[in-house]
């Protein structure tokens, strides 16, 4: 279940996509998501998705593996849908009992069915593109501004890189522990919520216990060689904007343009 | 009395792009008492199968009867199983979450749902077989050894009264007088309550030293199932799957082909002693 | 010339009960003295708890000694200007894989050292190619660390030191969570390490065939070195590791064993051929 979550995941293509500057792929990511609201007619969303589908078509990232990152939030997207649906006035279109779908609430639902999948499917397009390396070194550029206002932009970069590094360990060792306290009899389904909750305590102490034992094998390991925070450090790929990436953000501002200038002109 | 496996497959991650075939066709019996054990290089399948002895993972085809009844029935008590047929993975010691080692191993029976007498009393014979005596009682898991943690692990399993003990790998990582104490202390609670044990090693000095009956596993399937002695008999094929045999059997192997009318099915420290003290003193020449 | 000079080297902590209060202290280092000759293979050998992990520690000042010096190449590692040159000096290799590791991609990996150095960009890629080359991972140089073997990620992080360009590794138990594919694999890298590259390695472990190979081998117990010599020297006195709580080779037990039931062998010996040999000509 936890493995099947792909938002996050790196997927090795070697596309054009990968080769872009993370800061160009992050900038990117905003500008779509802010195209998303501002487009509010079938024909935005249109382009929209030509925009999205090339992307996708671009990086070579399978269709498949990007449908099933939005699995997790299959949930989220039937209940708001629904929601809309059910409780925007207008004209009718069915009704059962006090329960009325109208035209309005069709479209509006819809057109909030697209901006989450789309916005998700955009931003897991950036980071099965993107090596969680390269995304916080863009981060870490972007924001290095913040420096100037003693906000650790390094530390936290770094901090996020090794959040990244540890999540599928950390995952796979709570899938062992579990295993290992279900084979001591333990069952994380019976009971209150009480007894729920406090069936979890075998499992997050261990998990705990083990965090911290990692990190500070991860502290000693980094400091053994010869880490010192920021200052001084060079960089194996260092972020230096390419052609390419001076070409993507002609794309990206024509893209907005267009997504605007139907807004502005074409209601 | 048996678990017993009938052709079984295990499909992981059926469907995507990790799709891998964990367990091939799989056919085999353990009897209530054995001393068995489990080999075969990382990733052959070793930790599948035995998560499948106890049903923590269910079979993608084929059956798993327990005494006679097959546990994917629908009215087959799964919890009950657990409870049968205890299981530790590696490292067990990374499961301990209670403030005191005595309460750690009162968990297991507690979840059986005993009266607060019996669970104490599993707990203390428990503890009492994996040898660590009342002055750990009270003491932080975290306070203790490697080699006493892992104690308190396995005495975690025991206290829920299996009938069957699997344990992945419980020397790993000890040094060689860790590893020999936790191993006799196994052997004893095998010899003493009659516990069948099927132990998963890495190391052939220790199958070789320990158990009664070998289940080699390679890709998936299971190669050989047969008395240790005959499995390490086949050890250019062990090689050929990344195992091998103890040394003692290699240094008889090259004596022989030297001549030394010594026989080459040794695999224990003592017999080879008193074989090649046979030979020689005997004065039995060399052919 | 002796790169690495530990003298008199005493490390004390205290066991606190509960209350933060010092119960005893603890000597895990006991007066420790060894010379470490440049381009040596040093195995350090002794059961958990003889102190040989937290000597390892002081190798790279990621601890120091409570009393006596070490010194790194005439460094003293008490000094902090010193700290990041002899961190560069000596590498160290920790023994549960996954924990050192900190990049997401192999090659980004090898690459924390130089980059916490100042290392040029340019040189920065030089130097990764050639450590994943020199533990035969380049073909693993984009993959996800998390994919691969325990022996995979344990050359992955002996590449990860190499690229530090140090004269000598300090390895504390590298093969102690792998299989025997796995440490055959480690065990072998670092002795092409040693005798292509020159680079002194110091071996922490308590598995007797690892060392085999060394040059030399120090023997720990209760934080102090209680026997010294070569492999063969050492294990010829099969009463006195198990006395420490050691193994010997399988061939140097037998032939221990064979001499005390009378047979007159050698016992100095380590492997199959040798026993054999010694029996072949008793007959």
């Amino acid at each position: 279940m936890i493995r099947d979550i792909t938002i996050g995941q790196y997927y090795p293509s070697g596309s054009v996509l990968h080769r872009l500057d993370p800061r160009t792929k992050i900038l990117g990511t905003v500008i779509f998501i802010i195209s998303l609201f501002i487009g509010d007619s079938v024909l935005s969303y249109g382009i929209a998705t030509v925009f999205l589908a090339l992307m996708i078509k671009v990086s070579k990232v399978p269709l498949k593996f990007i449908v099933k990152g939005l699995r997790p939030i299959v949930i989220l997207l039937v209940f708001s849908i629904g929601i809309n649906m059910l409780f925007t006035p207008g004209d009718a279109i069915v009704s059962f009992g006090f329960l009325t779908i109208t035209k309005q609430g069709v479209k509006l639902a819809l057109f909030l069915g697209i901006r989450l999948v789309y916005l998700i499917i955009g931003s897991s397009l950036m980071t099965f593109t993107t090596t969680p390396t390269a995304l916080t070194d863009g981060l870490e550029k972007l924001f290095g501004f913040l420096k100037v206002l003693k906000v650790p932009v390094h530390e936290v970069a770094m901090m996020m890189a090794i959040a990244l590094r540890f999540i599928p360990i950390l995952t796979e060792e709570l899938d062992k522990i579990m295993k290992a306290q279900a084979a001591r009899g333990a069952d994380f389904n019976r009971g209150s919520l009480k007894e729920k909750l406090h069936g979890l305590i075998p499992i997050l102490v261990p998990l705990f216990v083990s965090a911290i034992r990692r990190s500070n094998d991860l502290a000693m390991a980094m400091e053994a060689r010869c880490y010192h925070g920021g200052d001084g450090r060079t960089r194996m790929k260092p972020l230096v904007y390419q052609k390419e990436d001076g070409l993507a953000y002609g794309v990206l501002i024509f893209y907005l343009l267009i997504i605007i200038l139907v807004r502005l002109f074409l209601r | 009395m048996s678990i017993k496996l009938e052709n079984v497959n295990y499909i992981y991650a059926q469907g995507t792009a990790y799709e891998k075939q964990a367990l091939k066709d799989v056919t085999l019996e353990i009897q209530k008492g054995e001393f068995i054990g489990l080999a075969g290089h990382t990733g052959s399948g070793k930790s599948t199968l035995i998560q499948h002895l106890n049903g923590l993972e269910k079979a993608t085809s084929g059956t798993i009867t327990y005494d006679g009844q097959n546990i994917y029935d629908k009215n087959f008590d799964l919890d009950a199983l657990r409870m049968k047929v205890g299981l530790t993975f590696q490292y067990p010691e990374y499961q301990l979450f209670e403030p005191t080692v005595f309460e750690d191993v009162c968990f297991g029976p507690k979840n059986q749902k005993l009266d607060k007498e019996e669970v104490e009393e599993r707990a203390r014979e428990a503890l009492r077989l994996v040898g660590l005596s009342k002055e750990f009682y009270d003491k932080s898991p975290f306070q203790l050894s490697g080699g006493q943690k892992r104690r308190v692990a396995i005495a975690g399993v025991l206290a829920m009264n299996p009938d069957y003990l699997i344990l992945d790998e419980p020397a790993a990582g000890l040094d060689p007088i860790g590893r020999t104490e936790i191993l006799d202390q196994i052997k004893r609670l095998h010899e003493e309550k009659g516990i069948a044990v099927i132990l998963v090693s890495h190391s052939m000095e220790d199958l070789a030293n320990y158990v009664d009956r070998m289940i080699v596993m390679n890709h998936g399937e299971k190669v050989f199932d047969d008395k240790t002695k005959n499995v390490f008999a086949h050890y250019k094929e062990l090689e050929w799957i990344g195992l091998s045999a103890p040394a003692v059997t290699y240094i008889m192997d090259e004596l022989k082909q030297k001549g030394f009318p010594v026989s080459t099915d040794v695999i224990h420290m003592d017999d080879a002693e008193r074989e090649i003290l046979n030979v020689i003193k005997g004065g039995g020449q060399r052919s | 010339m002796s790169i690495i000079k530990i003298k008199d080297a005493i490390y004390e902590y205290f066991k606190r009960d509960e209350n933060g209060e010092v119960m005893e202290t603890v000597q895990a280092v006991a007066g420790v003295t060894i010379d470490i000759e440049q381009g040596e293979f040093v195995a350090i050998l002794g059961h958990n708890g003889s102190g040989k992990s937290t000597l390892a520690k002081h190798l790279n000042a990621i601890l120091k000694p409570t009393r006596g010096t070490i010194y790194v190449k005439e460094m003293d590692t008490r000094e902090d200007r010193y700290l990041l040159d002899i961190r560069q000096t000596t590498g160290m290799v920790f023994q549960n894989p996954d924990n050192q590791i900190i990049g997401t991609v192999v090659e980004e990996d090898v690459a924390f050292g130089p980059e916490n150095l100042g290392v040029p960009t340019k040189e920065i890629w030089d130097r990764v190619l050639k450590s994943l080359e020199a533990v035969n991972m380049t073909a693993y140089r984009e993959q996800s660390p998390n994919k691969l073997s325990g022996g995979q990620k344990q050359r992955i992080a002996i590449a990860g030191v190499m690229a530090m360009e140090p004269e000598c590794i300090v390895l504390d138990e590298p093969t102690a969570m792998l299989d025997p594919l796995g440490r055959k694999d480690v065990v072998e890298a670092i002795t092409e390490l040693n005798q292509k590259k020159k680079i002194t390695i110091i071996l922490i472990t308590h598995n007797m065939d690892e060392v085999i190979g060394a040059d030399k081998v120090y023997v720990m117990d209760h934080g102090k070195v209680v026997l010294k010599g070569t492999p063969r020297e050492i294990f010829s006195d099969v009463e006195t590791m198990k006395q420490y709580g050691l193994e010997v080779p399988a061939p140097t037990e037998l032939a221990y064993r064979l001499k005390k039931a009378g047979l007159s062998i050698r016992t100095d010996i380590l492997t199959k051929d040798e026993l054999v040999e010694q029996l072949c000509q008793l007959n």
